[in-house]
């Protein structure tokens, strides 16, 4: 237990500020953002995740924005299990065929309102992967997407603030 | 003189005689290919295993660009050497001779086979699809010439048969696609009696891209990015062995400097994973406080790639014929000063570990994968070290600069989550002093070469140990030198399998915490 309690104390606090410089590369759709949306984020916000065909990089760095440097939850930023309070889905992935009914299940599962937030480049166009066989052209041909956070795979800075933008917030 | 003594080479020409004709095509030439008539094609397997031999993969061809039907391939590894063997298979008689009842490990391969190129092992105990769900035309196999990879494959009504266990107080517990955790899907299916996990039924395939379809569309340089993406957490790794294969393929060599500098890489993404890996388990075994603590050691090294190589987790930086940055003197020392810290961190926290007893009483015992059955299933990488098997790639199979700096290879014997653990703590120590050797010796030159694209029917296999374990990539050039196949083994397509054997017997709220220790790729696997 004394070295757990040293090692805290040698760690300190080591959360900064979103530094000015990462800004989240974001497409916002025409999607209009209700009122009554930012009034209930404005408290906390709810995260569902669905990868629907990452190559789970993204993954990594959606995982990153929980660690103590970017500490999503003093945004008051919370990962769920349940699709049912959840606020917000983040998707990841070009949508494989394989995930496309798991997608549309779980976001039909999530209470209204809602925002959905893509992930990604290749949640964005396919990617690397293109649209094939197998793949989707984008996660907007399966669910109605209000931003599109780009990068291969965006920095966990730029998944912060692009969600932060997401929901009317400034980061 | 003991009975594996002879190579696997003398021992299939001794058995199979004029039958196993060699081809030449193959390269590096230090991997030979023997072609043998479909009807030995089992019996060749069957050779090989009793010289030890383990099956590291086995993939179908379309080979109709070339006036052929198709071709079926197994390559086996016994100590340093590597051997392929192929058999032909007509087009309109697309069966051939299974390998299951000789090796475990073909049973997905065999299923992935049939699914996506359309090839029957006659034999197989197991027909349903892999990787291919229920709702696909039975008929679309994405792999051959005739399918049309750019279109949207329809859905059709379909079923799946799980296995069912029956008898008294036995109840099913199903999990996924979708999970609770910021993780990749797949769907577990347990068959429980009380809390004791009887069967644990895995299915894959929910993240299949069909990417080794789209290699065939891609122009060699270009496959690079897209090997980079097979398994992200992999990154280098991949890329790695995709341009090797390449390399091989086209007769060149990636300047020393480079394949120094893509083994540092590689070092590098085997620490942050580990680390991160490290942290995980932990956090399952519910010690969160090492999550934490390990987050901020991996976050600082992405930062590290950000600065000095330009992306958190070096995506990009291998490329054909070399890589795509170089490593100064102030990049050096900057490397230098992260890993005496890192490494001083380490250390503390791995002493934390062992210091916590709850931590270690949660960790001896769980998941279990005997010895006995690691070797049986083919097993790689660390889950094999883990579990006794002296298996790694950059010893095995080395490419500079493995023949001079010689990785320790730690094993344990016990086969549980703590060992799976620990030969994860002794790598990233033994990655660190790689790591500092690499730099130390960075021979100075070019840092890429000029790769003409693969002559006409020309092949390349390559071996690289990424952090996960050995990975394997075999690229076929078709007629016009293009991309005809590209094959990739992910550790993932061997490994899932045993995590279904290890976890018999455990407590099913220890699944997470075994899983984890397993940690394979889902992206990897489903391809
Ligand atoms: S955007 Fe890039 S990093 Fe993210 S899942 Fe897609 S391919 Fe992987």
């Amino acid at each position: 237990m004394f070295r757990i309690l040293h090692q805290i104390f040698r760690t300190g606090i080591v959360t900064e500020p979103l530094a000015p410089g990462e800004e989240a590369r974001v497409t916002l759709t025409g999607r209009r953002l209700e009122e009554a949306i930012l009034r209930r984020f404005r408290q906390s916000l709810t995260i569902r995740l669905v990868d629907a065909g990452s190559c789970n990089a993204c993954e990594l760095e959606i995982q990153a924005v929980n660690n103590p440097f970017y500490d999503a939850e003093r945004f008051g930023i919370h990962f769920t299990a349940s699709p049912r309070f959840a606020d917000m889905l983040l998707v990841t992935g070009p949508v494989a065929r394989n995930m496309e009914v798991a997608l549309k299940r779980t976001y039909d599962a999530i209470s209204e309102p809602k925002l959905v937030v893509a992930i990604g480049d290749c949640a964005y166009d396919a990617g690397a992967f293109g649209p094939g066989y197998a793949t989707r052209r984008s996660v907007a041909d399966v669910v109605p997407v209000d931003a599109f956070i780009h990068g291969c795979p965006p920095a966990p800075s730029a998944i912060l603030a692009g969600i932060l933008k997401a929901v009317g917030r400034e980061g | 003189m003991k009975k594996n003594a002879m190579s696997l080479r003398d021992a299939l020409i001794e058995a199979l005689g004029a039958d196993a004709a060699p081809n030449a095509g193959q390269y590096p030439a230090s991997v030979p290919l023997f072609e043998a008539p479909k009807a030995r094609f089992a019996e060749a397997a069957a050779v090989l295993k009793a010289r030890e031999a383990r099956l590291v993969a086995e993939w179908a061809t379309d080979e109709t660009p070339f006036g052929r039907g198709f071709g079926v391939w197994a390559l086996y590894n016994a100590g340093d050497e590597y051997l392929t063997v192929k058999c032909g298979v007509p087009y309109d008689a697309p069966e051939f001779p299974s390998l299951t009842k000789t090796y475990l490990g073909a049973w997905r391969f065999e299923r992935r086979m049939q699914s996506l190129m359309g090839v029957e092992p006659a034999g197989h105990p197991d027909t349903r699809p892999w990787i291919k769900h229920e709702d696909w035309p039975k008929d679309a196999f994405p792999l051959r010439k005739s399918f049309d990879g750019e279109t949207y494959l329809q859905r059709v009504e379909g079923d799946y048969r799980w296995v069912r266990a029956e008898g008294e107080g036995v109840y099913e517990i199903p999990v996924g696609p979708v999970h609770a955790g910021i993780i990749e899907p797949g769907h577990f299916r347990f068959q429980a009696v009380g809390e004791d996990i009887i069967n644990l039924e895995e299915r894959l395939g929910y993240v299949h891209k069909g990417i080794e379809k789209r290699f065939e569309s891609l122009s060699w340089t270009d496959g690079a990015r897209l090997a980079g993406r097979v398994s992200g957490d992999t990154t280098v790794a991949h890329a790695m062995g995709y341009c090797q294969a390449l390399e091989a393929a086209a007769g060149c060599a990636a300047p020393p400097r480079a394949q120094w500098i893509r083994a540092l890489l590689l070092e590098r993404e085997r620490i942050a994973n580990h680390i991160g890996d490290i942290g995980a388990i932990s956090n399952d075994a519910a010690f969160t406080f090492l999550l934490y603590q390990t987050a901020i050691l991996r976050e600082r090294m992405l930062r590290t790639n950000k600065t000095l190589f330009g992306h958190r987790l070096t995506m990009d930086m291998v490329v054909p014929g070399g890589v795509a940055v170089d490593v100064s003197a102030g990049a050096a020392s900057a490397i230098q000063d992260e890993l005496a810290s890192v490494s001083g961190e380490f250390e503390r926290l791995v002493r934390i570990c062992e210091d916590n007893p709850s931590l270690e009483d949660r960790v001896y015992g769980a998941g279990t994968l005997s010895a006995a059955l690691a070797k049986e299933m083919g097993v790689v990488g660390l889950v094999a070290r883990a579990s006794g098997q002296n298996l790694d790639a950059r010893v095995q199979y080395p490419t500079p600069p493995y023949a001079d700096i010689i990785p320790a290879v730690p094993r344990l014997r016990s086969g549980d989550v703590h060992a799976r653990v620990w030969v994860r703590v002794e790598e990233v120590r033994d990655s660190i002093r790689i790591i500092r050797e690499i730099l130390r010796y960075l021979p100075s030159g070019p840092l890429v070469t000029g790769c003409p694209a693969p002559r006409p029917g020309a092949m390349g296999i390559s071996v690289v140990e990424g952090w996960r374990g050995e990975i394997i990539w075999w690229l076929q050039a078709g007629p016009k030198s293009e991309i005809n196949r590209a094959m990739a083994r992910d550790p993932s397509m061997v490994t899932w399998l045993a995590l279904e054997q290890a976890i018999k017997g455990n407590i099913v709220p220890d699944f997470p915490l075994c899983n984890k220790s397993f940690n394979q790729s889902y992206s990897g696997n489903d391809l």
